[in-house]
């Protein structure tokens, strides 16, 4: 089945113009400060990995319209609902009508600041040397039929650009995604001239960075 | 005020009463809240710590503090620079979301511009929670093709030969921008220069405050 994502937004013409809001305040609804929190509390209980909660996220057929709390929420739902964590039944009662399952973890009001400040690198030991030096010139893949979430842009695929900087061995998220494995590569920082990506409709004096991993590219 | 405010959790046995005055929203937000707490998945009082985390303590008054020292302090700017997770954490700011950091310099040549086109990866130990025009459709669109009209949305227009770099959060590495020090603050200390320091300032969609701008 093909992998469809509507978060993938990098140049896409049409959407308008940015529209900053002012003195804009941190939340506009009390739902939504319910909405992070529970985002981050259901994060922290190991029934699923970031990369498996940005795919939950980014396969809602209505991402375009809704706010990015409803994104959120819509995909906390899904997470919990695709796992039997939370049933049908449950939501559509409003309260708990089946029962709970055993999750790794419960993160506790006092874990809270340790929990937050350990975050969750993702740099992991390297076995291998790096195929890539900074300076080297790659050109990226492409994925005309994703089969699942990835982490390189479609504006940024089949194109051309220069090493800049090496990060080391980080858990690559197109495997982490389908939870088989966190599958550590060389991440690397690739930039690529603002004409190479968009023509001459790019801008001349503009380049566009991105982080990507070992497996998107090769040697150009 | 709502329930949800209040840092007593007996009001979170109430939910059923008094929907009417509740968005979809609100009804679906507090209804999976109570699903998930009476399943013991999540702890309400972590709950309130986490918000009242971003809402009191982890903010782009973080951020400020990291710019307005590498202005004042070139051996730190230079730490900064080369590892910014250590220098960052030098003055205590760490963790989710600011796993690995990276700091990109504004120059006389060259203006930079962070973004995530695929979500909303944003540097939360030093600027907080992002504001919806960075989580936004256009800005994820246009900041890759467009740099520069993004910039004129905001307000700003840059010299003709300045290079605009921008930077795609799209693995775990996040991205801080150290804006250029604003003319006129020669002498100035580090708590006076963070005042200049804009949350848009350190994304790249603004530049630092004049001294006239906060007089």
């Amino acid at each position: 089945m093909t992998y469809v994502t509507h978060a993938d937004l990098g140049g896409r013409l049409g959407l308008g113009p940015v529209i900053p809001e002012r003195d804009e305040p941190l939340f506009h609804a009390p739902w939504e400060k319910r909405a992070l929190a529970l985002t981050l509390a259901m994060g922290a209980t190991g029934a699923w990995n970031i990369d498996q909660s940005r795919a939950a996220r980014e396969q809602q057929p209505g991402y375009l319209g809704m706010s990015y709390y409803e994104v959120w929420t819509g995909g906390l739902e899904r997470l919990v609902t695709d796992r039997g964590l939370v049933t049908e039944a449950d939501l559509a009662a409003g309260h708990a009508v089946d029962p709970a399952r055993i999750l790794p973890r419960l993160l506790t009001a006092d874990q809270v600041p340790a929990v937050l400040a350990r975050g969750g690198p993702t740099e992991r030991e390297a076995t291998g040397h790096a195929r890539f030096a900074v300076g080297d010139r790659v050109r990226t893949a492409t994925m005309p039929a994703p089969q699942g979430h990835t982490r390189l842009p479609r504006y940024v695929q089949g194109k051309t650009g220069t090493i800049t900087h090496r990060h080391g061995v980080h858990v690559f998220a197109d495997i982490n995604a389908t939870g088989a494995g966190e599958a550590p590569e060389w991440l690397y920082t690739v930039r690529f001239d603002g004409r190479e990506l968009f023509g001459t409709e790019g801008d001349p004096a503009s380049s566009v960075s991105v982080d990507a991993w070992d497996s998107y590219l090769s040697p150009a | 005020m709502t329930d949800h405010d209040h840092h007593d959790h007996h009001h979170h046995d109430d939910h059923d009463h008094d929907h009417s005055e509740l968005s979809p929203m609100d009804a679906r937000v507090r209804a999976l809240e109570t699903i998930l707490v009476a399943k013991g998945y999540v702890d309400p009082a972590a709950l309130d710590v986490l918000i009242e985390t971003y809402e009191t303590k982890v903010g782009p008054h973080n951020g400020a503090r990291v710019v307005a020292k590498s202005w004042v302090d070139p051996a730190y700017r230079a730490r900064l620079l080369a590892d910014a997770t250590a220098a960052v954490a030098e003055l205590g700011f760490a963790g989710r979301q600011g796993e690995h950091l990276v700091a990109v310099e504004n120059t006389p040549d060259t203006h930079n511009m962070v973004v995530c086109t695929l979500c909303s990866c944003y540097p939360w130990p030093v600027l907080g929670l992002p504001p919806v025009w960075y989580k936004s459709a256009p800005y994820r669109a246009k900041a890759v093709r467009d740099p520069r009209g993004v910039l004129a949305d905001f307000g700003v227009t840059l010299p003709a030969g300045k290079a605009v770099k921008v930077w795609d959060s799209t693995a775990e590495i996040r991205y801080l921008v150290l804006p250029e020090r604003p003319a006129g603050t020669e002498g100035w200390d580090e708590a006076r220069l963070a005042a200049l320091v804009s949350r848009d300032s350190m994304i790249g969609t603004g530049l630092a405050r004049s001294p006239e701008a906060v007089a």
